[in-house]
């Protein structure tokens, strides 16, 4: 097998296999400026839709004066955010105070770049072509797709992180303290979550797992529906979304970790949100709802995997919304129990149950004994779990008296 | 399984609206909500049935002020050209609006009812001595309704009930009063007839 530049940068896309040559460049290029447009672009409908519809389920109006509908108003914020004061804490760490808006901004959109938007994938497997050239209707196919996915979403913690850090503010420290612990305990459940699909598809390219969904073999429903509510929790959380918003707490908190960003860097801080709400239910798509897949309802080949793409797409989006209008935002430690306690032992579960499913399929052996068995092994593992985590909350009986605590703290003036 | 319920609670929001079947929103600028009848907005100075201005430049107003915002200088009436019956009036009677938390207690010190407070809160000023209402501002016109102001948005009813009736109908708050005319007359309204239904209250 021979491996151009194009295979190795860009992966599995047959768009590169004759050589990369101008047109080849030029391909890459439009897609990547077709991407990154169509991704500013849906962050400001996102906005807008978001706040739209939180509104009507409150029974209120929302936007409504900028634009028809108020379909404007985040042009017309991002507008006045541009004009604003760029302000510069005096004691915080300029390099990297300036560095961190890009820092979860260019993940978000480097994590749209392996997604399968459209493409023919009734049959085929998903190649389009572009002015004579074969090509994914994706950035970049490369071979690692989902670990590069996890990559990114790891390498947006930084961003959170170096923004509160180099404030040079208490505030904005502790909250991004909060926030990189909410974000790196939720990638251990995203990321087993994902194990299990991964270990259906045998893949890790994007566009391998979105054809071996082909038509109606969804991995909702190959991997038996729970990796996927997992991976939906796991999600919001990774996202700082409500009710998992503990980061920028509007009604707690002055503002979390970018509490001493304004104007145009604040703005990138918004914009790399919503776009990685974007991206993530983008992902979802992909990896649990089969990406384009979907009857072939037009005529052209192309338009109907895009909009099956944008429907399901707009599923998630609405689900990430109806998620913020009904649930109250839960406690630290209700997450971090949450994270650690259930969802993580949860798809550990899962994964193992899948595997041992597969494996008696392989082997021949009896199936549904094989499920029982598992099943009976993860019981007893969860009862271990209960009791460790019971025994974990229990005082230590030689311990001092509480009293004791109190004495200690007299004021001392 | 509550959780699940109010999933369906919201979204059923999206498709039945209130029960008023409409949205709770009120559109600001454009329509307004009724205000209270003693609602505390921007000051008047009224005058007598026959022009007299009421304010008799005592300063108890200015006293009184928890906020510091009232300047009064009263003077000497002149005998040919008096400006108030009595003996002194108003000479300079500012207000700061910067200032001024519209408590009413000038209001409850005046005693002659000079200074009342309409229903309008929409005004607003670009530079700080744009704030200072002085006493060709405050002092009503000569229908007895306010001064309306270019900068000023009044809306109907905005300059109702800006006299001394909107003090206690009854004296001291007590029912005995009830009916009983306790307030003097005013320039445009003449004497208003007390509040119906205080015995109820």
């Amino acid at each position: 097998m021979t491996l151009s530049l194009g295979h190795v940068v860009f992966g599995l896309d047959p768009l590169y296999l004759g050589g990369v040559g101008l047109d080849e460049v030029f391909i890459t290029l439009l897609k990547v400026v077709v991407a990154f447009g169509l991704l500013l672009m849906s962050v400001m409908l996102m906005i807008w839709f978001e706040r739209k519809l939180i509104s009507d389920m409150q029974n209120r109006i929302g936007p409504s004066l900028a634009g028809p509908f108020g379909v404007f108003q985040t042009l017309a914020d991002g507008i006045k955010l541009f004009f604003k004061e760029d302000l510069i804490p005096e004691r915080s760490d300029r390099l990297v105070f300036k560095l961190a808006p890009y820092l979860s901004l260019v993940p978000a959109f480097l994590v749209f770049a392996v997604v399968p938007v459209g493409g023919d994938f009734n049959g085929g497997d998903g190649r389009v072509t572009i002015f004579g050239h074969d090509t994914f209707l994706q950035v970049a196919d490369p071979p690692v797709g989902i670990l590069f996915v996890l990559a990114m979403s790891s390498l947006a913690v930084y961003g959170v992180m170096l923004a509160g850090w180099s404030s040079g503010s208490k505030y904005p420290l502790l909250a991004s303290v909060r926030a990189s612990a909410q974000m790196v305990s939720y990638e251990a459940a995203l990321g087993l979550s994902l194990v299990a699909v991964l270990l259906k598809s045998g893949s890790l390219s994007t566009n391998q797992i979105v054809s071996e969904q082909s038509v109606w073999n969804w991995n909702l429903w190959v991997t038996w529906l729970v990796p996927m509510v997992v991976f939906l929790i796991a999600a919001t959380a990774e996202l700082n979304r409500p009710p998992f918003d503990l980061v920028e707490a509007e009604q707690e908190l002055v503002g979390g970790f970018h509490t001493e960003y304004s104007s145009l860097r604040f703005a990138l801080f918004f914009l790399a949100e919503f776009m990685n709400t974007i991206t993530m239910s983008a992902i979802i798509v992909t990896l649990f709802l089969g990406g384009p897949n979907g009857p072939d309802f037009t005529t052209v080949g192309w338009l109907s995997g895009v909009l099956w793409f944008f429907i399901k797409l707009m599923l998630f989006l609405f689900i990430f919304v109806w998620f913020r209008a009904t649930l109250p935002r839960i406690r630290y430690d209700q997450l971090m129990d949450l994270g650690w306690k259930l969802l993580i032992p949860v798809s550990l579960g899962w994964l193992m149950l899948l595997a041992c499913y597969d494996i008696a399929g392989d082997r021949g052996w009896n199936r549904a004994a094989v499920v029982v068995v598992t099943l009976v092994v993860m019981a007893g593992l969860a009862g271990l779990l209960v009791l460790a985590l019971r025994a974990a909350k229990q005082k230590p009986k030689d311990a001092h008296d509480d009293t004791s605590y109190e004495r200690k703290a007299t004021w001392v003036t | 399984m509550g959780y699940l319920k109010g999933f369906i609670v919201t979204l059923g929001k999206l498709f039945k609206r209130t029960e008023s079947g409409r949205v709770v929103t009120t559109q600001y600028p454009d329509e307004k909500r009724s205000k209270p009848e003693r609602f505390h907005g921007r000051h008047v100075l009224n005058r007598y049935e026959d022009g007299m201005e009421k304010c008799i430049g005592c300063e108890l107003c200015a006293g009184v002020c928890p906020a510091r915002c009232i300047h009064v200088r009263g003077a000497d009436n002149s005998l040919d050209d008096p400006v108030s019956p009595g003996e002194r009036y108003g000479y300079v009677y500012e207000i700061n609006y910067l200032r001024c938390i519209h408590c009413d207690l000038c209001v409850e010190a005046c005693p002659t009812e000079a200074i009342t407070e309409s229903k309008l809160f929409e005004f607003s000023f670009t530079n700080r001595s744009d704030a200072i209402y002085t006493k060709e501002e405050l002092v009503v016109a000569d229908d007895g309704h306010p001064q309306k102001l270019s900068w000023e948005d009044w809306r109907a009813g905005d300059d109702k009930h800006t006299s001394a009736w909107m003090r206690a109908t009854s004296s001291s708050g007590r029912a005995d009063y009830e009916g009983q005319v306790g307030w003097s007359g005013e320039l445009g309204y003449g004497i208003r007839s007390p509040e119906k239904g205080q015995k109820d209250r």
